[in-house]
């Protein structure tokens, strides 16, 4: 799997929900849920990374197609 | 052949044109000539064109809210009906209404009829919408870098949702240059960015202000648009064309960029929710699984060996003592006897009757002499007596 750190909001919040929805099937050994509730515990903490450190970037696109 | 009166024709012919959808509502476009404003109120001019003429009248009561100062010489709209004016056998122009071109009327008609024409198209279909991707990385805006408006935008998203990347597309939003830009900056968007969402904006301000926004060319670009398009053009109360196209219509600029985004609040609340639905759910699972574990511990313990054994333990120790006790009693029943025997036998014992005088001979043999008629004279016999013995020889 893609490093947390790299994953976007929108992609590390789905996969927070994915492991949520795991364990509420409970049907995991506990092994899988320590796993899971570690990597839910990462994404979560990416997630509010996100949300408190993000600043907003702007650029601008020209005529010619350029980014800046 | 019918012969008509004059007032029998001229009723005809005033019928004709009121059976005409066309002439009972017009608007003609011409210069004013021969303006007489009456003293009832009334007002009589005429509007021509290079190649004809049309007699006109206005009555007060429509005349008095006539919004521009008309003037013979003057372009202008003049909407009303067609009809014969039977005394005079003309036809005229019965106007209620006079509009300078280009002004808010006219403005306002051509907005209705583009409107009319595109949604006739399908353009506003709801069908049409695309959706408003709820978590946009980068967003397109086609705005001027110097309105107020772009700023507005720029405060809503950070504050709202800062990890999104601006990208302006840059434009006049403004004058008749405007469309053309607009236009080409929503296809730029298009065709070199990946943005997901586009805002197309400007602040307030007059009908005329925001007029680019009514363009034909700029409605069919939103609509021609890839990408899902915000509308954010002027106030709550403005209705562009753009509006109508765009896949979502925000009042304000703003409110555009609220549209765009989710808010940071909202989500942090809800991850705190999920983070902390996560905790509960991990540890509903550990203390099942340690329920669990509690309840096999305790079978095993009942299940295990080491109850019998301590048991047995407990049962061995108590017979160990009953038996210790046991040899105990037993041994001193012995050790009594054995004492009342041995007295007995010391009692019994030859010393103890050599003690009260008696002796025993015997002879050389050592066999006890119990009659004179074992011995003969000249025997040696031993006499034992308690503390020593005698030696003697038998005389006869």
């Amino acid at each position: 799997m893609e490093s947390i750190e790299n994953l976007s909001y929108e992609v590390a919040y789905q996969q927070l929900e994915l492991i949520i929805e795991q364990l509420e099937s409970g049907e995991l050994s506990l092994e899988k849920s320590v796993e899971l509730y570690e990597q839910g515990q990462l994404l979560s903490a990416h997630c509010q990374t996100l949300l408190e450190n993000a600043e907003l970037t702007i650029k601008q696109v020209d005529d010619a197609g350029e980014i800046r | 052949m019918q012969t008509f009166s004059v007032e029998e024709i001229t009723t005809h012919i005033h019928n004709l044109f009121d059976a005409d959808p066309t002439l009972n509502s017009v608007w003609v476009q011409g210069e004013v000539s021969n303006l007489t404003k009456a003293s009832s109120g009334h007002w009589y001019f005429t509007i021509k064109d290079t190649k004809a003429q049309l007699r006109c009248v206005m009555f007060r009561n429509a005349a008095q809210y006539v919004p521009v100062d008309v003037k013979s010489g003057d372009e202008i709209l003049v909407h009303g009906r067609v009809n014969v004016y039977d005394a005079r056998g003309e036809y005229q122009l019965y106007a209620d209404q006079i509009e300078p071109v280009g002004g808010v009327g006219d403005l306002y008609r051509q907005f209705e009829e583009l409107k009319a024409k595109l949604d006739a198209e399908g353009l506003f279909d709801a069908d049409r919408k695309q959706p408003i991707p709820a978590f946009p990385k980068q967003i397109g805006i086609v705005t001027s870098p110097t309105a107020a408006a772009y700023h507005d935008m720029q405060n809503v998203l950070r504050r709202r949702f800062p990890m999104v990347e601006v990208i302006l597309s840059p434009t006049l939003v403004q004058g008749s240059q405007a469309p053309p830009q607009i236009i080409n900056a929503i296809e730029r968007l298009n065709e070199y960015t990946q943005v997901d969402t586009i805002i197309v904006s400007r602040g307030g301000g007059s009908i005329e202000d925001l007029w680019c926004f009514n363009d034909e060319g700029v409605a069919r670009a939103i609509a021609d648009s890839k990408i899902p398009i915000i509308s954010g053009v002027g106030h709550e109360i403005d209705f562009t064309i753009a509006d109508f196209v765009a896949d979502l219509r925000a009042p304000t600029p703003s409110s555009a960029a609220e549209l765009a985004t989710p808010n940071r609040d909202d989500l942090l609340i809800d991850l705190d929710r999920r983070t902390a639905d996560l905790k509960a759910l991990f540890m509903s699972t550990l203390s099942s699984t340690q329920n669990s574990l509690s309840r096999t511990q305790q079978r095993l313990k009942y299940a295990t060996p080491l109850n019998t054994i301590t048991h047995a333990q407990q049962q061995l120790t108590n017979q160990q003592s009953q038996l210790k006790r046991a040899m105990r009693q037993h041994m001193n029943r012995l050790q009594d006897r054995l004492s009342a025997r041995t007295s007995t036998l010391h009692a019994a014992s030859p010393s103890a009757i050599l003690a009260r005088g008696y002796a025993i001979v015997t002879d050389t043999n050592g066999d006890i002499v119990k009659s004179a008629n074992q011995v003969t004279a000249d025997d040696r016999l031993t006499i034992q007596l308690h503390t020593d013995q005698l030696n003697v020889r038998v005389e006869d």
